[in-house]
């Protein structure tokens, strides 16, 4: 690791915690998972209900909304500039920002997954398929946090792209013509995962359109990337 | 005297505006220059086109160091070609400039000791630089007060600061004391001093002709995108002393205009002899003289 993906780490982990509008995406939903698991008690409720639920609006939420309120505020504020003449390649800005928000992100699942009640072999199940929609999703908030060069451009961006992936998966049990097209989305294919617990076929399934949808946020943030750079 | 920033040909266009037209400067070694803007029309334009965050129009910039060229817009010359020993690449030409700008922002959230110490790790200069440097500045009983509360003239300091943190050989500091009250730009103007002792370069812009006529060895004046007169302060505004006078206050209040040759020896003999003198002064314009004299005569052509 280069000494400048290690200073960002540092800074991200400094500033984290003096930011509210990030940390609180950080901790709700995991938070929530764990009120709510140990306070309802529903009959006929399907085990893992509310970890299920929240798992998929964290992973379509907190990374997306945090990659790209970063990478816009340090645009607005004219910081990322500063990092760019001190010869930081953009790659290694990406990554910096990305390997914290995939670690913070990743304790937040870990937390979803424990207070579900997920152990053992299940749980790391729960955990890697939750990496991968992580993944994508801070994927998603790089391409809107590089298209944006204002805070409130990234907002107005990512606010309807964040309902869409985190609320098609609960929209999908209501609605059957929601739920064919939610398949389709990493985050409507985790949900589905995540209630029948994967046999062969459907991870198998669930690995493609990851894998599709990954490759749809790369091929946009390089698009975008060549078109905007990081001014 | 080693030329270490040569600018050649500069122009700058945005859209149809020029903004920038044939600038031409050079810079050596342990001056300070002042690149003197009253209308404010390509300061900042300039510094960027210098410090590589902006393509030219047209026209070169070649920054010399001890160890190679460098050609901000097209990275660092290779030894060959620039026929000097080899660089390091362009992280040692980061760490050779300092930059101060409005447009270099902070984090605002983070203290002053930490805008300083991330600066520090990414270009890894050692930590102990870091309170030595907020010292220097006079923001070290400060260095835990977040960047966004700080008041104007400590957020230069910092600016200032992290500037100076890698020792740079050559500063940019773009309108230093902008918007400062004349006891903070007083300060600012001391550092700038103790680092020029120290044999640093520095390159500064300012709209303020007094501040450039104190501080800099050498001052381009900018007016309309092109520089109308170049040199050392003194000596422009000798150049522009076309009428020479001597101007004598009185006691009373009375002023009197006498040229400035023999002639008027006698009379000022009396005014001495009677006591009646109070100062005299010479009546050589200062840079905003000379300013009106060339923007003047510019208009009327
Ligand atoms: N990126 C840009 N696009 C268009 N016009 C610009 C841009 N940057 C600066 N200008 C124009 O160039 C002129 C000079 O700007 P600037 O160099 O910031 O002046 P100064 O720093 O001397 O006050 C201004 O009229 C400004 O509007
Ligand atoms: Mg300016």
């Amino acid at each position: 690791m280069t000494k400048h993906i290690k200073a960002i780490l540092w800074k991200q982990g400094k500033d984290t915690f003096k930011n509210k509008e990030i940390l609180v995406q950080f901790v709700m939903f995991p938070i929530l998972t764990v009120i709510m698991e140990n306070a309802m008690e529903i009959k006929g409720m399907p085990e893992h209900f509310f970890a299920n639920l929240f798992a998929v609006m964290y992973l379509g939420m907190a990374p997306l909304v945090s990659m790209a309120a970063i990478l816009a505020e340090e645009k607005e504020k004219n910081t990322l500039r500063v990092l760019l003449m001190s010869d930081v390649k953009a790659i290694e800005y990406f990554l910096g920002a990305g390997i914290y928000l995939f670690a913070i992100c990743m304790l937040g699942a870990g937390v979803i997954g424990f207070a579900g009640g997920y152990r053992g072999r299940e749980l790391a199940f729960v955990l890697a398929a939750m990496a991968v929609g992580i993944l994508i999703s801070i994927l998603a908030g790089a391409v809107i946090g590089t298209y944006s060069r204002t805070q409130m451009m990234a907002t107005s961006l990512m606010v309807p792209v964040m309902l869409v992936l985190a609320s098609l998966p609960m929209l999908a049990m209501f609605n059957e013509r929601i739920a064919k097209v939610a398949k389709y989305f990493y985050t409507g294919r985790m949900s589905l995962l995540l209630n029948s617990m994967g046999n062969g076929q459907e991870i198998a399934e669930g690995l493609w359109i990851a894998g599709a949808n990954m490759l749809a946020a790369v091929v946009l943030f390089v698009v975008v990337y060549r078109r905007k750079g990081l001014e | 005297m080693k030329t270490i920033l040569k600018v050649r040909g500069v122009k700058q266009c945005f859209g149809k505006k020029t903004v920038l037209e044939n600038v031409n400067l050079e810079v050596g070694e342990g001056e300070i220059l002042g690149l003197l803007d009253p209308s404010g029309a390509g300061k900042t334009t300039l510094i960027k086109i210098i410090t590589g965050q902006l393509a030219p129009t047209e026209g070169t910039v070649e920054i010399c160091g001890t160890s190679g060229e460098y050609k901000p817009n097209r990275g660092v010359v290779s030894a060959e070609e620039s026929g000097k020993p080899a660089v390091s690449g362009r992280e040692h030409f980061c760490q050779k400039i300092g930059i101060m700008m409005d447009n270099f922002g902070l984090y605002e959230r983070l203290s002053c000791y930490d805008n300083l110490k991330f600066y520090a790790k990414l270009q890894g200069i050692p930590m102990k630089k870091i309170e030595e440097t907020l010292k220097k500045v006079g923001l070290f009983q400060a260095k835990k007060t977040s960047a966004a509360n700080l008041s104007k003239g400590m957020r230069s300091r910092l600016l200032l600061a992290r500037a100076l943190l890698s020792e740079p050989k050559l500063l940019f500091l773009d309108e230093p004391t902008n918007g400062l009250d004349p006891a903070t730009a007083a300060e600012i103007h001391k550092l700038i001093r103790e680092e020029q002792e120290k044999g640093t370069t520095i390159f500064l812009t300012t709209h303020n002709m007094a501040e450039a006529e104190k501080l800099c060895n050498h001052v381009a004046l900018l007016h309309e995108g092109r520089i109308v007169e170049y040199g050392n302060p003194g000596e422009i505004c000798r150049r522009y002393h076309h009428q020479k006078r001597l101007l004598l206050h009185l006691a009373g209040g009375e002023e009197v205009v006498l040229p400035h040759d023999k002639s008027c020896a006698e009379k000022l003999l009396f005014y001495l002899e009677e006591g009646k003198l109070e100062t005299i002064h010479s009546t050589e314009p200062n840079l905003e003289n000379v300013f009106m004299e060339l923007t003047g005569r510019r208009l009327e052509e």
